[in-house]
Formats: structure tokens, C-alpha cells, sequence
């Protein structure tokens, strides 16, 4: 009985410190998106989707990084996301308890959290340096290696949530295993596909380290996928570390565009996934 | 096979004919898209494959050169052509270590709060929130700890350390030099706030697989809170637990961009935290593209190697640990 006021006590000591926690933790977070916001709001203008990167000393906008980074992305994903879904659709579907999807499913974790600069070394080595100069399509094929982890497990995880009473109805019908799944199988967890599609677009749009010796970066208007490319990433880079004034404001700005973007996927994402088709 | 069936099919209906093209042409199309679909899953081997093999093989001409001492040599000197990887693999481990140390308290008690004390109203936004913040890009830490938290950093903390401890035996040669604002401990804490997110969304994850008939025993014979999550909760998670923080962890080790801006890049070991320093990603993200050189670009090239394996094995270990976890649950 005389424990009961100590164990009282010492509950509320650690529930305190588990709130302070909480509140410390989020406060911190917020901060940082509040800075963000106040520091890159200042220069988000017509001028920053309008005109090019500025030579030191002068004003100018991000257009051609915006570009760079949309034509990346956009190429990184044509790449990556059908093949992370065919791999998916094989875990998920013929190899479910096989030993080589155990393998890759494993495999496809680890490639998951990898640090995305070996991954940049990777593509300078296999891409970059046969090719003898940096390109933009060096830059979304690093990108696609780090969509295809992302797209093959939200494939599996969609998949795995489609009923198999709905697979055997298609089967009892005598349809064959391939049209189950494609006609099915992929129809049944459509949102949750693009889910996994617009994740990893949000993953990679912010990636700076894989660009920065693949695609390099270009001051000027370039859409040649064969020469060095600009984006956003390595425009904040470039310009948070230089001196200049006016690059400094730049580097905020990409940062609100590219955390805006970022969120607006992932919230996205998150709709469509709650709202989702699986039954 | 196929030669024969032909005039067999054409002596019979035309119906039946057509069918056993159809079915025909599914078995073809089925095989056709099962193998396709299997190779893609090799694809994802291959690329692994493809990661160790490159690393390596662009790695041998520095290993060749430098042999074990690669690993033990603090020199990173690209007039002299000496190369050594410990400052590097020092600064990667340390800024880590300091992260893990403030990130997995702070992390563990969000995720008690969100399970046990946040009113159910609350939970999915503020979980929600979190998750949010884990995908945001490590290059909006790395400006935000450039701009504001090493200034304020500089003027403010590390004038206070190093009076504070100054007269302190052991602890003034670690908060020893002039406050620069970036470097060791300054690249830790970016780290901690990045990794903080990873660490509460899989604790929390990883809490709510307690089975609640457990907890409410517990709380049924009258345990308190904390007496259920010390005695229940932690104990039946403590293998997930574990796992979610060696992938923090693995995040950690490999993170480029919030390290890079704040870290100094200062190849040596230094006692001090807040002197700058380097780890294995900020090298090859400053100094990729500059290095002339094959001996250089290898060097480089072996310390994304380094950094890979001790990533790996981390993840691995992560992955290990967290799929016991999910057997247990019978998930």
C-alpha cells in the first residue's frame, strides 16, 4: 500500500518526460518547416519559374533546374516503376513463399534504406564513366534504382491485400493466371499502385546525392539528356553554399518548392491509399 | 506438339476450334508474363550485385595502393597522393553515435506518447504528421542547419560549452577550440532531428503490435502506465525496437546532404566536438567531382565501399531483428 504515492510519483515522472518528448520533438520539426516557409516565401515570385539560374551577383529564377528535375523524374520513373512492379507482382503473386522472393524481398529492404550516394557512385561507374562525361540521363537512371525499391514494395504490399476469393473467382472462370493478375489483381489495388508511384516520385525529388557526380549540374537552358542537367537539389547545394546574396535566396526558395512538391505527393499518396479500392 | 493439334483442331466446330487457339495463345501469354515478372525480381538481385561488383572494382587500384592501411591512415592528402580513410570513417561513426544517443530517448518517448498518453483524437494527425516530416528531403535539414542552427549554435551553445567545461578535466579537450559554429556536434544534432522522425513512426509502429488483451491484464491488476509500458509493451517489442533503430541508425551512417553543409570537411580526428570534422559521405559529396586522378577518384570510390558494407550489415541486422518481430506477432 505504501508503494502506491512512489509508483504514482514515478508515472508521472516518466509520462512527463515522454510528453516533453513529444512536444520538443514536433516543436522541433515545426520550427524547421516554419523557417522554410518565412525564409523561402520571400523569394517565391513569377521570376522563380520564369527565368534561368543567375550568374553570380543578379537576379534570376530556377527555371531551368525546375526543368532539369522534371525531366529526371519523370525518366527515373519510366524506368523504375514497371520494373519495381513486375518484380512486385512476382513476390506478391507467383513467388509468394518461393526462396528466390525471399531473397529479393530482403534484397529490395536493405536497396531500400541504402545510402543513395553509393548508389550515385554506381551509376558513375557504370553509366558516367564508360560515356566519358556527365548526363542527364545518367541522373534518372540513379534515380530509377531508387524508385524500384520504393514501387516493388508498395506493389507487394497492395497486392497481398487483394482478397484470393476474388483470384479464384477469376480462376473458376478459366481465365488464366496472367489475366488474373493484370485484369484482377492489378484492377483491385489500382490506388494503392499509384500510391506506391507517387511515394517514390516524393522520394525522389528531393534526392541530391546520387545527382551530384551523374547528372552534375548546368547553369544554363539545357533539355539534352546526353549533357551535364540541372536540378533543383543541385542548385540549392550549389548555390546555399556560395557567398552570394542573391544565390543564398535562390537555394530557400528551391527548398519551399521542393518541400511543397514533396508534401503535396505524400499527402496525395496518403488519400488515395485511406480512401483505397481494396475491399 | 503444337503441329499436331492444328489439323486436329480444324476437323473440329469452328467453336472449338477457335477455343483451343485461345487457350492456346493464354497458355503462351502466361508463360511469357510469369517469366517477365520474374525477371524483373532478378533485376533487383542484380542490382545489389551490380552496386558490390562496381564498388569494388573501382576500388582496387586505392586498396592495391594503400592495402589495410587505408582503413588505419588518418592522411587524406591529394597533393602528396596519400589517402587514408580513419578521419572519415571516425567522423561517419561518431556523428552517428551522438544522433542514435539523442535521437532514440526523444524518438521512444514520442512513440510512448502517441500510444499510451495522446488523446485518440489526436493520434492519426500527429502520426500522421510525423511520417510526413520523415519524407522530407535531408537537403532542407542541411540548409536549415547551414543558415540557422549553426549561427545560432556558434553564437550562443558552444560559447557557453566551452566555459562551461573548461575547467573541467576530461570535458574541456571535448568542447575544446573556437566556436566555428559547424563541425562535429553541430552535424550530430542536424542528424538526431533527421532521424527523429524514422525512429518514432517504426516505435510506433512496432508498439502498437502488442496484442491490447496483454496491456489490459496489465492494467486490470492495476499497473500504472509507465510499469505497463516498462514491464509489457517495451519487453514484447524490444526485438522491433531494436531493429527500428539500427534502420535509423543505417539512415544515419548513410545520410549525405544534411551532414555535408554543417560538417566542416575537415580530414582529421580531432578530440574535440565541436571542431569540424568529416564522415565517408560528405568526402565523396565535396570532393567527387574535383578529384583528379585515378588514385583519387578510387580512393573516393573505396569509401563508398566502406560505407556500403558497414550499411549493409546494419540494415541487414535492422531487417533480421524487425521480421522476428512481425513472426512473433503472427503478422
Amino acid at each position: 500500500m505504501s508503494f502506491y504515492p512512489a509508483r504514482r510519483r514515478r508515472n508521472s515522472l516518466w509520462m512527463s518526460l515522454s510528453t516533453a518528448a513529444a512536444a520538443l520533438g514536433l516543436g522541433w520539426l515545426l520550427l524547421i518547416l516554419g523557417v522554410l516557409v518565412w525564409k523561402g516565401l520571400g523569394g517565391l515570385s513569377f521570376a522563380a519559374f520564369t527565368q534561368m539560374t543567375p550568374p553570380p551577383g543578379s537576379d534570376g529564377g530556377l527555371l531551368n533546374a525546375i526543368v532539369g528535375s522534371l525531366m529526371m523524374t519523370v525518366i527515373g520513373v519510366a524506368i523504375g516503376a514497371p520494373l519495381g512492379m513486375l518484380a512486385g507482382t512476382y513476390l506478391a503473386e507467383y513467388g509468394r513463399y518461393s526462396g528466390l522472393a525471399f531473397i529479393v524481398r530482403f534484397i529490395n529492404d536493405i536497396l531500400l534504406s541504402a545510402p543513395s550516394i553509393v548508389i550515385g557512385l554506381f551509376i558513375y561507374q557504370v553509366v558516367v564513366a564508360p560515356m566519358g562525361h556527365f548526363s542527364g540521363i545518367a541522373g534518372a537512371i540513379a534515380l530509377a534504382v531508387l524508385v524500384i525499391p520504393v514501387v516493388l514494395r508498395t506493389t507487394e504490399d497492395m497486392l497481398n491485400l487483394v482478397p484470393n476469393t476474388l483470384r479464384e473467382a477469376g480462376s473458376a472462370l478459366g481465365m488464366p493466371r496472367s489475366l488474373v493478375i493484370q485484369k484482377i489483381g492489378y484492377r483491385a489495388a489500382r490506388t494503392g499502385l499509384l500510391t506506391g508511384v507517387l511515394l517514390a516520385i516524393a522520394r525522389v525529388s528531393g534526392e541530391t546525392a546520387p545527382l551530384l557526380f551523374t547528372a552534375l549540374n548546368n547553369q544554363f537552358w539545357s533539355v539534352n539528356l546526353n549533357a551535364p542537367m540541372s536540378s533543383l537539389p543541385a542548385v540549392i547545394f550549389q548555390f546555399a553554399l556560395s557567398p552570394y546574396k542573391e544565390w543564398q535566396q535562390l537555394a530557400w526558395t528551391g527548398a519551399l518548392i521542393i518541400t511543397l512538391a514533396v508534401l503535396a505527393l505524400s499527402v496525395t499518396a496518403r488519400m488515395l491509399a485511406s480512401r483505397g479500392t481494396v475491399k | 506438339m503444337s503441329a499436331a493439334a492444328i489439323p486436329q483442331a480444324a476437323s473440329l466446330s469452328p467453336a472449338a476450334a477457335s477455343r483451343s487457339k485461345a487457350t492456346r495463345s493464354f497458355a503462351a501469354s502466361d508463360i511469357f508474363f510469369r517469366r517477365l515478372t520474374q525477371s524483373a525480381a532478378i533485376v533487383v538481385l542484380l542490382l545489389l550485385g551490380g552496386v558490390i561488383a562496381s564498388l569494388i572494382e573501382g576500388s582496387v587500384p586505392a586498396l592495391r595502393e594503400f592495402g589495410f592501411g587505408f582503413l588505419t591512415t588518418e592522411i587524406w592528402n591529394p597533393v602528396t597522393e596519400k589517402y587514408g580513410a580513419a578521419a572519415a570513417i571516425y567522423g561517419t561513426i561518431i556523428t552517428s553515435a551522438i544522433a542514435m544517443v539523442i535521437a532514440v530517448p526523444v524518438g521512444l518517448g514520442v512513440a510512448i506518447f502517441l500510444t499510451e498518453l495522446c488523446p485518440a483524437r489526436l493520434r492519426r494527425p500527429i502520426g500522421t504528421a510525423i511520417e510526413l516530416l520523415a519524407g522530407i528531403p535531408s537537403i532542407i535539414y542541411g540548409i536549415w542547419g547551414l543558415f540557422i542552427f549553426a549561427p545560432f549554435l556558434q553564437q550562443y551553445v558552444q560559447p557557453a560549452l566551452i566555459a562551461l567545461f573548461g575547467k573541467v578535466p576530461f570535458l574541456s579537450a571535448v568542447f575544446a577550440g573556437p566556436p566555428y559554429g559547424i563541425g562535429v556536434l553541430t552535424a550530430s544534432l542536424i542528424l538526431a532531428i533527421m532521424v527523429l522522425p524514422f525512429i518514432t513512426s517504426i516505435s510506433r509502429d512496432v508498439f502498437e503490435t502488442v496484442p491490447p488483451m496483454l496491456k489490459e491484464s496489465a492494467y486490470g491488476l492495476g499497473c500504472t502506465t509507465w510499469e505497463v509500458v516498462s514491464n509489457i509493451v517495451i519487453p514484447f517489442t524490444r526485438v522491433g525496437v531494436i531493429g527500428g533503430m539500427m534502420l535509423g541508425l543505417g539512415r544515419a551512417l548513410g545520410e549525405t546532404m544534411a551532414v555535408t553543409f554543417v560538417i566542416g570537411n575537415a580530414h582529421k580526428i580531432s578530440a574535440s566536438l565541436i571542431a569540424p570534422g568529416t564522415t565517408i559521405s560528405a568526402t565523396i559529396a565535396n570532393e567527387f567531382t574535383e578529384a583528379v586522378g585515378d588514385l583519387y577518384t578510387s580512393s573516393l570510390i573505396a569509401l563508398g565501399l566502406i560505407l556500403f558494407v558497414i550499411t549493409f550489415v546494419v540494415l541487414a541486422f535492422a531487417r533480421l531483428m524487425l521480421m522476428r518481430l512481425e513472426r512473433k506477432a503472427g503478422r
